[in-house]
């Protein structure tokens, strides 16, 4: 089970347990940030790559000094639980990790179903939570008055791809509202939060769905959708489905020879369609809420480039860095910040801080709304070009020219 | 309603668009033929409902799959991953579907249910949670103008599910050990009384299912994609074809495996994607009524 990269990894690790017991012979205090995460489950691989993100946030942080209060240096410590990728064992952990270790400030799960059911128990213990990981929309309509998300909500995921297809139109001349829209998502909170942001766009632009179907969560078949797509000529072709949806997509559109100019899909990189399918994939354009590319950065950090470099010296496995990685570092950051200016570790006077945030960070700016959402968050849009994931819009972070229309090797 | 009628007229106008879909929904009910043969099987003989048929299927996925991975050739892993779930196969029948086999329903349910749930959690650990296909890479021919595409994996699939099914009645009907299993399907008693070792013919049933399934499963990782638990969705669809064709009639499973390919293919093209399994489930329903009044009309002419 262990391959030799893991046992290195492992030996590393306890190098460097040992190292800062050396180095800093000034003493910091513990400050101590909770978190139940998914090691096992079937949020298990998106959970390490959470955990990787807070650990190395915090590892950063304490070598530089550490978070500084009231004239005092604190090192973040992380005390994690396995929450078995199950919501109601999340919530009972997060009450754990308040109520009996004592924790007050909680740094949120993975997924927005698992964080749907935390928060309740934040919110009756008055405790801070800073999520880096749920974007679903649902999160901040509750009313809850401890809960910081600094990610793009979930609405945002495919709307870029609309108003990227409305402007190629009108450049070819052409009126938008022509533009045939075909798109599909998975009946599930999230991707119906997808799906109304696609809708609202599309009103704006004055185009139609010419098929907007559901898809269950046990289906992997798409062949009868792609059918009709092809049969009805679609423009556009949207399809929200987690990895499963991207997977089954990108094999079928390569198998049915589907032409469509623009396809957007979520999930590629977990799904590694560029990987398993590199002729269908080419040309599919996916969102990210973040990339290495990104003019963003901080005085911890550095740029996105410097973090991207960092992290995957300290994570070797990871050839491209999964934004979770980033979103996750992210909210550690924010809590130093929070902490500083608090000059305090009393929980409302953080919570304060917290909603007073005007950060600017190397995975974006974090600012956040009354819901205790981000809105200046915006999703990125990456294309597979070459079988790399190429960042084409925003305009300001693109790498390269999106290629339009798609053209995929069948 | 409205997009249903618009589906309908997009039919109509094109109507190779039939053949499109009928061709597709051959090929995957196939597949669908294959496994629910082999749960037909053990109902029919040992009459346990395997609640792990489904898991059984992803087993052999991951065969499939971790060959390509290896660098062999994933259409390597039906013969393989029907071999190693034939062992699989054995192992659980020895352990533990031999000690509830003369137990009532719930027993065998329940331990067949458990097993699943070992399989998924076991293929969670072992390649953990994320979806995974296998590139076989066959070629693809575009018919009618690319309104048709006939998949060389799906055809393959079509191809070998066939071979093999042929191979399974032929073996029933003409071989010792298929005229050993039929006899015990019919009257476990008398077939031990006139000889016949039951116990041999039980072990050799519950490892055919397996090793059957392990094939389907290899085909399901080139054609689909597998996940440790997505074996649940593929068990329900396998009952729903045995149930909905008798499991006391193997001809009639196959045909409702191939039917059910079609009739989803049809479902999800009209009445959209979100309808596609449920028809399926519909379907059953409807079948079951029938069946339910014949039997009525049945039992009052015994009266």
């Amino acid at each position: 089970m262990f391959s030799p990269a893991g046992y290195a990894a492992a030996i590393a690790a306890l190098m460097l347990s040992f190292a800062p017991s050396v180095a800093s012979a000034e003493t910091c205090d513990d400050l101590v940030l909770g978190a139940a995460l998914s090691a096992t489950g079937i949020y298990a691989a998106n959970g390490t790559n959470t955990k990787n993100g807070y650990e190395f946030a915090a590892n950063k942080i304490n070598k530089a000094g550490g978070v500084h209060v009231g004239g005092k240096c604190y090192h973040f410590r992380i005390k994690y639980y396995d929450d078995e990728s199950t919501p109601a064992r999340a919530a009972q952990l997060v009450e754990r990790l308040i109520d009996q270790d004592g924790v007050k400030f909680i740094l949120g799960p993975y997924s927005s179903p698992l964080t749907k059911a935390i928060l309740p128990v934040t919110e009756k213990y008055q405790t801070p939570v800073v999520q880096t990981e749920a974007a679903s929309r649902s999160l901040f309509s509750q009313g809850y008055k401890y809960e910081f998300g600094i990610i793009a909500t979930s609405e945002k995921y495919l709307t870029p791809v609309i108003d990227m297809a409305a402007e190629r139109a009108k450049q070819a001349g052409k009126d938008p509202s022509a533009l045939k829209v075909a798109m599909i998502y998975q009946d599930d909170p999230f991707s119906l939060d997808v799906r109304q942001g696609v809708v609202d766009t599309m009103k704006k632009h004055n185009m139609k769905a010419i098929i907007d179907d559901r898809m269950p969560k046990d289906l992997n078949d798409l062949t009868a959708f792609l059918t009709k797509v092809k049969a009805l000529h679609a423009d556009v072709l949207l399809v929200s489905g987690h990895e499963k949806g991207a997977a089954t997509a990108a094999r079928q559109m390569g198998e049915l020879k589907v032409e469509v100019p623009v396809v957007g899909l979520t999930h590629c990189e977990s799904a590694k369609i560029a990987k398993d399918f590199p002729k269908s994939a080419e040309g599919v354009i996916c969102p990210t809420q973040w990339a290495e590319t990104m003019k963003t950065s901080d005085p911890m950090f550095g740029s996105a480039a410097d973090y991207n470099k960092e992290i995957k010296a300290a994570y070797p496995e990871y050839n491209v860095v999964p934004y979770q990685t980033a979103e996750a570092s992210a909210g550690v950051y924010l809590w130093k910040d929070a902490f500083e200016r608090a000059q305090s570790l009393d929980k409302e006077k953080v919570r304060d801080a917290l909603s007073k945030t005007d950060l600017q960070t190397f995975y974006g700016p974090i600012k956040f709304a009354a819901d205790g959402s981000n809105p200046s968050k915006e999703m990125l849009l990456r294309q597979i070009q070459d079988g790399k994931y190429i960042v084409v819009w925003p305009r300001d972070a693109a790498a390269r020219e999106l290629v339009f229309p798609r053209d995929a090797h069948y | 309603m409205q997009h249903i009628i618009g589906n309908i007229s997009i039919l109509w106008a094109a109507p190779i668009l039939n053949v499109g879909l009928l061709l597709d929904g051959l090929m995957i009910g196939a597949i669908f033929a294959l496994a629910a043969y082999g749960l037909a099987l053990v109902w029919g003989v040992m009459n346990v409902k395997n609640l792990a048929q489904g898991d059984f299927i992803m087993m052999g996925g991951y065969v499939a799959w971790y060959l390509d991975q290896s660098g062999l050739h994933p259409l390597w892993g039906v013969p393989i991953a029907f071999l190693l779930l034939w062992g699989v196969g054995w192992v659980l029948y020895k352990a533990i579907v031999r000690k509830v086999i003369t137990r009532d329903l719930f027993t065998s349910l329940l331990a067949t249910f458990g097993i699943a749930i070992v399989i998924q959690q076991g293929l969670n650990l072992a390649f953990g949670p994320n979806t995974q296909s296998a590139q076989a890479n066959l070629p693809s021919w575009s018919l009618a103008g690319g309104l048709i595409t006939v998949t060389g994996t799906r055809l393959f699939g079509l191809v070998l599910a066939v071979l093999l099914s042929a191979a399974v009645v032929l073996f029933m009907k003409n071989t010792r050990m298929g005229q050993a299993i039929r006899a015990t399907a019919q009257d476990p008693r008398a077939a031990r009384v006139l000889g016949i070792n039951t116990e041999r013919v039980y072990t050799f049933t519950f490892c055919l299912n397996a090793a059957i399934c392990g094939a389907a499963g290899a085909l399901v990782a080139m054609v689909w994609n597998i996940q440790p638990f997505m074996g649940t969705t593929y068990s329900i669809r396998l009952f729903v074809i045995v149930t909905a064709a008798g499991f006391g009639n193997l001809p009639a499973v196959i045909a409702a495996g191939f039917g059910m390919g079609v009739f989803e293919q049809f479902g999800g093209f009209v009445f959209g994607a979100e309808f596609q399994q449920a028809i399926i489930v519909l379907l059953l329903l409807a079948v079951l009524t029938v069946r339910q009044i014949q039997q009525l009309s049945l039992r009052q002419a015994l009266q």
